[in-house]
């Protein structure tokens, strides 16, 4: 439904996000998840259409994100990270307002304006200034905003930010309830918040995908064991099998040739063995490390940000 | 068309329910209202001297001594007020973030930009509407001539126009509604006196200047003229300006 490839946009010389490529399916609750200034909310921006990418493509339901916007913008409800409030509206005229300007006909404006009051809790604050709101209903007139008009599309840029425990509960509530029935792109600095609400992850680091995949399959890669990058001069395929022979190895890929990944298991410091056997075999090993550690480094500043919530 | 009027009906109910409209509205109206008592206040004095002495026979003419100074005086009221009207409708979207929400939904730029122009004329023709009550009591009372007073509406509305682009231009290039009310009424106030430069600027810059002044056109109008010339200079002044605001926006997505 989503498909993102090399998608580059930088602010006079500072690249915000370089390259980044992935794809979203329909029905899928996925999270963006990285530090502050990793490249999120650009990303969002990009795809609501707000600001053209420097380069590379997005194409939302086979439309492209510069070519058709307003193709797209019928299609899709977003919450900036700034929910985008009249503080001078009563929250009703602005939902109205909002569901008019997504081409909600007239005459279903009302009972549209009504559905989402009711799904967003809004009842007691319906004709109340949304100046005057707490922050929590404020966020939640944002939401309502997003959705007044029942899009396929939900992208929500930190949706929870500012809140109290309890409006941060509800607000996550809300979410998985929306979940049901639409495909929804969220994103957070907080992990415990995409690990209650979406199934795949995209963790963006520094402008850059640092890993896509799956939740349970990023956890199983984070506790399960290490990798190790093995490159050699010769190739030959006894390498592979050679190495697969060792014990604590749980696989060993080669994605590259003469690249080798080596998963396995925790703690197995089998370093020493890999080098002993290349150097036994005449491979000529050229490089032998473990692979970067910016996933569990990302994993662990969020992890830091987690335990900073909940004290 | 219907977005259109979304974003202006949107405008409109946010300047009814904020001071800003009443206050703007209560000192045009006072300031128009004292100049209007002057300017007849001392055409009574004049017709009643004229009167004491002989050919007294010979009225004043109340279009050239009371509706033309009368409208004169408003497009410098106007000049002062409308900058006032105009800065919120860019700088404090993009101040709240709200910008984002019209940028993300289905609707062209353009709509959203003559959205907001046609909800400050409406603005500011509610003001000039109702401080029209002076020339209805000139009617009432006197026996002016209809031509140049209606001719004249359509010129000072037709100038108004012109200030409400530059003003929506100045709004657009900034989030501080300040700064976009300064650039608007310095913008507005050089546009005016231009022409002063054309005894300076020798025959062909000279009429180039005179031509590209606000207030030459509306001369015109006042004396009850409507040319071409004057209908093309202030609609294309319109579009220019409203052309500019787009290009500023649309260029503003690409930082």
């Amino acid at each position: 439904m989503i498909e993102v490839e090399q998608l580059s946009k930088s602010y006079g010389p500072r690249e915000a996000i370089k390259n980044l490529s992935f794809q979203i399916e329909k029905g899928e609750v996925v999270g963006f998840l990285g530090p502050n200034g990793a490249g999120k909310s650009t990303t969002m921006n990009i795809l609501s259409c707000i600001m053209p990418a420097s380069s590379g493509t997005a194409k939302i339901c086979g439309f492209d994100v510069f070519e058709q916007a307003l193709e797209i913008r019928k299609l899709i409800g977003y919450l900036p990270e700034t929910p985008p409030l009249y503080s001078d509206m009563v929250v009703y005229d602005y939902l109205s307002f909002a569901a008019r300007l997504r081409n909600v006909p007239l005459k279903n404006t009302q009972s549209a304006v009504e559905q989402v009051i009711e799904k967003c809790s809004l009842k007691e604050a319906r004709e109340r200034i949304i100046g005057r709101l707490s922050k929590g209903y404020q966020q939640r007139v944002g939401i309502a905003q997003a959705m007044v008009h029942n899009p396929d599309i939900l992208i929500l840029d930190e949706p929870t930010i500012g809140l109290d425990p309890i409006q941060i509960i509800e607000i996550r509530k809300l979410i998985q309830e929306l979940a049901l029935s639409h495909t929804i792109i969220l994103s957070s600095h907080i992990l415990p918040e995409i690990t209650q609400i979406c199934k795949r992850v995209i963790i963006i680091s520094d402008g850059q995908i640092a890993a896509v995949d799956s939740l349970d399959a990023l956890t199983t890669r984070l506790h399960k064991g290490e990798r190790l990058l093995l490159e050699v001069r010769q190739n030959s395929s006894e390498i592979l099998e050679k190495l697969r022979a060792l014990k604590k190895v749980n696989a060993v890929t080669e994605h590259q040739p003469a690249h080798f990944t080596i998963d396995c298991e925790p703690n197995a410091d089998i370093q020493d063995k890999i080098a002993q056997l290349s150097l036994d075999n005449k491979w000529g090993i050229v490089e032998l490390k473990p692979v970067s550690m910016t996933l569990e480094d990302i994993f662990l500043k969020l992890t830091l940000e987690e335990n900073k919530v909940q004290q | 068309m219907k977005n259109m009027w979304i974003i202006a009906k949107k405008d409109l109910g946010s300047f009814f329910s904020s001071p800003v409209f009443y206050s703007l509205t209560s000192v045009f109206l006072i300031l128009n209202g004292f100049i209007f008592f002057n300017i007849l206040n001392f055409f009574s004095l004049q017709s009643f001297q004229a009167q004491q002495m002989r050919g007294g026979g010979i009225g004043l003419n109340l279009n050239e001594m009371v509706v033309e100074p009368s409208f004169h005086n408003m497009a410098v009221i106007l000049l002062l007020i409308i900058p006032l009207v105009t800065m919120r409708s860019f700088a404090e979207e993009k101040k709240s973030k709200t910008f984002a929400l019209l940028l993300s939904s289905p609707i062209h730029l353009i709509e959203i930009i003559v959205g907001k122009f046609v909800a400050c004329m409406i603005v500011v023709g509610l003001m000039i509407l109702l401080s029209a009550y002076s020339t209805g009591y000139l009617i009432l009372v006197g026996n002016p001539e209809m031509g140049p007073i209606i001719t004249g509406y359509l010129g000072i509305l037709l100038m108004t126009g012109c200030y409400v682009a530059m003003g929506l231009f100045a709004s657009s290039l900034t989030d501080n509604q300040i700064i976009a009310a300064v650039i608007s009424f310095g913008l507005a106030l050089f546009m005016w006196i231009i022409g002063w430069g054309a005894q300076a600027g020798g025959s062909g810059l000279g009429q180039l200047l005179e031509y590209l002044s606000l207030i030459t056109h509306l001369e015109h109008f006042l004396k009850g003229l409507i040319s071409s010339s004057d209908l093309v200079y202030y609609l294309s002044f319109i579009f220019f300006g409203l052309f500019l605001t787009h290009r500023v926006l649309e260029s503003s997505r690409w930082r």
